[in-house]
């Protein structure tokens, strides 16, 4: 595991590229997978005694059916175009955490066993046989990659290295050596649901409670609907969302737009998760399990849209990969795009007029937004490229009264991940987590200290929970991580009022409980 | 030994295309079974040209990255495009107009070519993190490329060869009639190397020339929730 033991990065007021300290995050593992989460997702429950057979034929399985990762293995010149953009190699200064140092732990031993050039010549081109050693550098490396993309805007080929660790993974778990995080909870998924495991009951029961406390805030009896047959929307969000701060604020906020905009809408016990950490290990299969349970809700539901929550990851396989997992969605009104996200929803009623905002309701707080990697880089918002970093700003703009943007360098594509994305948010990966998050931190500083913003907001699950785990480290308040719909909810006016008789609990007896 | 050379030219040019031709059908064949583009990206098939336009011609994703790398490469490759069409003409007669044209530029593209590999090779060794990255033949290719420029820019400025006589032993080529290559040590080493190069070029790093064409990251059109893009082994999951 890795050493509890670590200094944090000291911030500087530019992001500055380091000097290479090779072998600085060598140290690193995080928690292997125990045989019944391995099994569950249908990888063997341990290392196989033929690993290195398994894991090459793998490697030529994978080469075979992904283009990205044929091209992506050969097209590389070495131009270190990539080398100082990822938040983990500026954070640790680890040369195997350069996004092509990462690459290449994979690629000298693909030059090795599927080049003509590394067959016969393997010191010229650095090409490798694959030994104990290797594997252990794949298991501490690739798991020290957050899939965020960044290194993809900058290289001449577009080779990215989220493909490439997907891939990696994907081969770790062939031969029965998978990551205990990402993998048990898939196997939740499977089973209950949800990431976290939460049953029907206990998600009722949540959202009970969530109207209560909405209407004892507002006077007005906000829904929050589970398993509604017939509702026009089928809202699916992260189940972070049903508990943990500031994800729920976020929740609240979708409850009021909807209940503003006067739609008919539930949530869904079977599909009550928008993540897909299926993506994060590379599992096709995995990733296309976890996203029919989506289909299966909605047309057992009868919906008529389907609107994801605030979460990055989940964005980038709604938008990007749902049609094609689990498509076609022609059952759904084709009025709307499948699905639609939760700002695209928002700023839609913002424009049509439907919802009162008093941004004086935020104005003891001053916002930056923090673009998500998945959805910066691997998804869009609206009808026009860029409009992910549009539609959630516009959204912000419409609720909150001060709000300035980070460095042009570190926004939009060129975000710097919150260092916890793509199967990192793991307790064991703790030292990886707070060293990576040094850019974003470094930028959100700068615009706290130039233009005395005071919270981050974020549409990503991942990043609100990493930011909770990480501010602190930095000498930051935790609470300073806000839900764009949180900030939402805090402007607005609830003009849709209930009628006593429609309040929670009317006319039940008070002593009853 | 001008039919040594001659041997050697049809077995590179042979390699050279049957290899990428292999490299090409492999990519082609290969399927990208998810939409994965790097956003923002082109929502139209024309607007994917234009990006991998912008990639190819002027390096865009490198010139967002790091400047002095990319006008190094920018240098080399452009310099290199312009030195290539120049040398068409030691293959066709009469030489078409657009070739005659670019004959003073491709003439000096050789120095541009040149610096700008310089330049490459110096970031390669005297940057940490690339040196860190780079393979003995990540330096050979640089070396083997400058001194392919060096040599042919020798020709044109320095100490000329017979072109004449080079241009009727290429020409022959398609006519088989052949003609003799001056044995200048100059020319030798330069079509030597070059044949090298030829040789090498399906089995190492430059593939990258048709790889950036195939990159499902640059190529791919934004639009997954207008259309379901599904493969074939996709495809068959949904049947079991």
């Amino acid at each position: 595991m890795a050493g509890a033991e670590f200094k944090t990065p000291e911030l500087s007021e530019f992001i500055e590229v380091p000097k290479l300290v090779e072998g600085t995050m060598e140290h690193i593992t995080c928690f292997v997978a125990k045989p019944d989460h391995q099994e569950a997702l249908g990888f063997p429950g341990e290392k196989v005694e033929n690993w290195k057979e398994v894991a090459i034929d793998k490697m030529g399985d994978l080469l075979s059916r992904y283009r990205s990762f044929q091209v992506f293995m050969d097209a590389c010149v070495k131009c270190g175009s990539c080398t100082d953009k990822c938040h983990y190699f500026l954070g640790t200064q680890d040369p195997k955490n350069m996004p092509v140092g990462r690459q290449d732990l994979l690629r000298k031993v693909y030059r090795r066993y599927f080049t003509f050039a590394g067959k016969y010549f393997p010191k010229l081109v650095g090409a490798e046989d694959l030994t104990e050693e290797i594997i252990d550098d794949w298991y501490s490396y690739f798991h020290q990659c957050s899939q965020c993309r960044r290194c993809s805007v900058f290289c001449p080929y577009g080779i990215d290295t989220a493909e490439i660790s997907m891939a990696a993974r994907e081969i770790l778990d062939s031969i029965g050596v998978g990551q205990k995080y990402c993998n048990e909870i898939i196997g939740k998924v499977h089973k209950i649901g949800n990431n976290l495991g939460l049953p029907g009951p206990a998600i009722e029961n949540t959202l009970e409670g969530l109207e209560e406390d909405v209407y004892d805030e507002t006077e007005v009896a906000v829904k929050y609907p589970l398993d509604v047959k017939g509702a026009d929307i089928l809202l699916v969000t992260p189940s972070a969302d049903f508990f943990a701060e500031p994800h729920v604020d976020g929740l609240i906020g979708y409850g009021k737009v909807f209940h503003e905009a006067g739609v008919s809408w539930t949530l869904s016990t079977t599909a009550s998760e928008a993540g897909n950490f299926g993506m994060f290990i590379g599992s096709y299969e995995n990733m296309r399990r976890v996203s029919l349970r989506i289909r299966q809700a909605a047309l057992e539901l009868g919906v008529k849209r389907i609107v994801f929550g605030e979460c990055g990851h989940a964005w980038r396989i709604a938008y990007s990969f749902l049609n094609t997992l689990a498509g076609p969605f022609d059952f759904l009104d084709p009025d709307y795009p499948v699905p639609q996200h939760i700002c695209e929803y928002t700023l839609n009623e913002i424009e049509k007029g439907t919802l009162e905002l008093d941004k004086s309701e935020n104005d003891e707080m001053s916002i930056t937004f923090h673009d998500s990697c998945n959805v910066a880089r691997a998804s869009r918002m609206g009808d026009k490229p860029g409009g992910q970093f549009e539609i959630p700003r516009k959204v912000i703009k419409a609720v909150v009264n001060n709000y300035h943007d980070m460095e042009w360098d570190t926004i939009h594509e060129r975000t710097y991940c919150c260092g916890g994305g793509g199967g990192i948010l793991t307790d064991d990966l703790m030292e990886v987590r707070v060293k990576g998050a040094k850019p974003r931190m470094s930028a959100f500083k700068n615009v706290m200290e130039e233009k005395g913003v005071t919270h981050l907001a974020a549409i990503c699950a991942i990043c609100k929970s990493q930011f909770t785990k990480v501010f602190p480290y930095y000498g930051m308040d935790m609470f300073q991580i806000v839900s764009v719909h949180q900030l939402v909810s805090n402007a607005i006016v609830m003009n849709r009022k209930t009628p006593p008789e429609e309040a929670p609990g009317y006319g039940e007896d008070d002593d009853e409980e | 030994m001008s039919s040594v050379y001659a041997l050697l030219f049809i077995l590179a040019t042979l390699v050279l295309v049957l290899g990428l031709a292999r490299k090409i059908v492999q990519y082609a064949k290969t399927p990208a079974p998810l939409k994965i583009p790097t956003t923002p990206a082109p929502v139209t098939r024309s607007g994917v040209v234009m990006r991998l336009f912008r990639e190819v011609v002027l390096f865009e994703s490198l010139f967002k990255s790091t400047k002095w790398t990319w006008i190094f490469s920018w240098m080399f490759h452009m310099g290199l495009f312009l030195v290539l069409a120049r040398h068409v003409r030691y293959f066709i007669d009469p030489v078409w107009l657009p070739i005659e044209l670019i004959q003073p530029f491709g003439k000096y593209a050789a120095f541009a070519m040149i610096a700008g590999l310089a330049g490459l090779l110096i970031r390669r060794i005297f940057v940490d993190r690339i040196r860190y990255i780079s393979a003995p033949s990540d330096y050979l290719w640089l070396l083997l490329l400058i001194v392919i420029g060096m040599s042919g820019a020798m020709m044109t400025f320095v100490i000329h060869t017979d072109v004449v006589a080079v241009k009727q032993f290429f020409t022959g080529f398609w006519t088989f009639s052949g003609g003799d290559l001056p044995m200048d040590p100059i020319l030798l080493v330069h079509l030597t190397l070059v044949a090298v190069l030829m040789l090498l070029l399906p089995f190492s790093k430059l593939l990258h020339i048709p790889g950036v064409f195939f990159s499902p990251t640059r190529n791919q059109v934004d639009n997954p929730r207008e259309k379901r893009h599904l493969v074939e082994w996709a495809r068959k999951l949904e049947d079991s």
